[in-house]
């Protein structure tokens, strides 16, 4: 298929749609309402439903409704917005369904910004809402990512019965690229024969609900979706590591920011120092094994994360490092995207010190 | 030998929690009866709330799912958007319904949702411990108001039934209590009327079900059923607020 010219949000609602999900609920925030326009326009093609809720509390609700009764299902927002779904996610997780949520994040705390940010990365992978549970957090760094990803997001909900989350500074969302959507082989995944589609007697009633009011029932709820936290963290880590063999410095970047730091890592080569990247495309799980191998180089003297945060990702680093070797942090909390340059004069002085 | 009742298979054998003479358990017989005649159990989805009801999945026969606290509109929209064919059915109470999930509420009128909704006004929480509600009548003492409720202080009770009667997209919405034999049979009526309402198509239906709470209201069951009689209805008039279907379309 020819490459086409897309803004990352538009890619995003076409790669949903040819991912299978067919139907769409959310509310306008900036930076992501051309991801709801688009299946505005583009879902009563296909047969699907978009439908524009109260608030985000009401469309995350109603993607739990629709994910309950067997759809494949999404909805999108920004970091405000996404807020305001925690609790509507706690239950989803709770409740085990699939699910697809996009977070175009923008500056925080508060109403912060419209420009882009990386604040939501403690939300994002340390569960959100309330109790114990995690979603799938895969965090793109181009829109062709975005593209690719959005069919692995829907089927990873499916497989696992789970939240998983498209994280994405608000640069990927409003940025125009080439994209080219390839043919994905369809994966054989579980049947929902758990769906909430009309009790027929031939099989138990399906019901749809996290509430186990008893300690015991609770503790196996709990324990079911610890066993499958384990098998994600072993079997879908995604993870680029560019130029990392035999590098002096590594840096640790997701998103947008990888990019620049790409760059940044171009001009320190020209001065003769070798900076490798490790760039997490699953934020949770985080690839702290593959970044612990990278580390354990002899080459490699120190690590540098760069973030649109305060240090958020910085803190998954070194706990993976555990010391073995100096980390040090990078970056502005708000929506202040470092530039190449920035972060070159950056590394070489850390490199210096 | 002749059969003169038989329970309805669409309420399940297990054992209800609620206390005695709590009016829950008179409108689930209702729901699940109606569900029977109409014969659509096979593809009708439950959406309980978050209150009293909590477990009422284990009481319908049907399938269900349990939505968080207000959230029932919503979630049953969702699943209705999917499977137009399945009667969509939300039961909630005045903290769920009136106060945390008004705004749920008030969107699936106005985009006559077809779904079917039970809203059980019993005048406080019972589930929390007996707190005001929205629907906690002036002077009333609850836990919360604790010297009777203030309209000064924190308003006056909502009206929902006549509320919702006002926006477009509700096609049948009706007040009924279930405080005598009388008032039981038509409640079921309009129960009957908001779900074929669904059937036909024709949007979104309410029916606010004044029912009783003599734990939290400190009564016996037989002066709850009275103080329904003597001090809510004359406050919420029982009737219908809204009915499209008697409206001839051109």
């Amino acid at each position: 298929m020819a490459k086409k010219l897309m803004k990352g949000c538009e890619a995003i609602a076409e790669a949903a749609i040819q991912a299978g999900c067919r139907y769409f609920f959310g509310y306008p925030i900036t930076p992501q309402n051309d991801i709801p326009e688009y299946m505005a326009a583009r879902m009563p093609k296909v047969g699907g439903c978009f439908l524009q809720a109260e608030s985000e509390v009401a469309a995350i609700n109603m993607v739990y409704g629709a994910a309950g009764a067997g759809a494949r299902v999404m909805t999108s927002s920004s970091s405000p917005g996404v807020s305001l779904k925690q609790e509507g996610i706690s239950y989803i997780a709770g409740a085990e369904l699939p699910c697809v949520i996009c977070n175009m994040m923008r500056g925080g705390p508060g109403l912060g910004s419209i420009q882009p940010s990386q604040g939501d990365y403690f939300q994002a992978t340390k569960g959100g809402g309330h109790g114990d549970y995690h979603m799938i957090v895969l965090a793109p760094s181009s829109v062709q990512e975005a593209v690719d990803l959005m069919h692995n997001a829907f089927d990873l909900a499916d497989q696992y019965r789970t939240p998983v989350m498209l994280l994405a500074d608000g640069i990927i969302g409003q940025m125009m690229e080439p994209v080219e959507f390839h043919e994905f082989e369809q994966k054989q995944l579980p049947n929902k024969d758990w769906a909430a589609t009309g009790w027929k007697g031939d099989r138990p009633r399906n019901i749809i609900n996290s509430l186990y009011i008893e300690v015991d029932e609770l503790q196996e709820m709990n324990d079911r979706l610890q066993a499958r936290y384990d098998e994600i963290t072993e079997k879908e880590v995604m993870v680029e590591k560019y130029n990392t063999e035999g590098a002096e410095i590594i840096v640790c970047a997701y998103g947008t920011v990888a990019r620049i730091c790409k760059s940044a890592i171009a001009l320190c080569a020209e001065k003769g120092v070798k900076v490798g990247l490790v760039r997490p495309i699953t934020i949770w799980p985080f690839p702290a094994k593959e970044l612990r191998e990278v580390m354990a180089q002899d080459s490699v003297k120190k690590e540098i994360t760069v973030e649109i945060s305060a240090g958020q990702m910085h803190e998954d680093v070194c706990l993976a490092i555990a010391g073995k070797k100096p980390c040090t942090f990078y970056g502005k909390p708000g929506s202040y995207t470092p530039t190449t340059e920035e972060i070159a004069e950056f590394i070489m002085k850390v490199r210096e010190a | 030998m002749q059969t003169v009742f038989k329970k309805t298979p669409v309420l399940t054998d297990t054992i209800m929690h609620y206390c005695p003479g709590c009016g829950h358990g008179i409108v689930h017989r209702l729901v699940a009866e109606v569900i029977e005649e109409l014969g659509i159990q096979d593809k009708t989805i439950g959406f309980v709330p978050v209150g009293c009801a909590v477990f009422a999945y284990k009481y319908f026969a049907v399938d269900c799912m349990e939505a968080a606290h207000g959230r029932a509109p919503a979630a049953a929209t969702g699943c209705k958007r999917v499977n137009p064919d399945n009667v969509v059915f939300t039961y909630q109470g005045d903290g769920d319904l009136a106060s945390i999930g008004a705004a749920e509420i008030v969107h699936a009128a106005h985009r006559g949702e077809k779904i079917t909704t039970i809203f059980i006004n019993n005048a406080i929480y019972g589930m929390t411990g007996g707190q005001m509600a929205p629907t906690t009548l002036v002077g009333q003492k609850t836990t919360t108001s604790p010297y009777g409720r203030d309209p000064e202080h924190c308003g006056k009770p909502i009206r929902i039934a006549e509320m919702i009667a006002t926006i477009e997209g509700a096609a049948y919405v009706e007040r009924v209590a279930v405080d005598t034999p009388a008032h039981i049979r038509q409640a079921k009526a309009a129960i009957k009327k908001a779900f074929q309402c669904q059937l036909d198509g024709r949007g979104f239906g309410l029916i606010e079900v004044l029912s009783s709470c003599p734990t939290n209201w400190g009564k016996s069951p037989a002066e709850a059923m009275d103080w329904i009689k003597t001090d809510m209805i004359p406050y919420y008039p029982l009737g219908v607020k809204k009915d499209v279907t008697t409206v001839k379309e051109d």
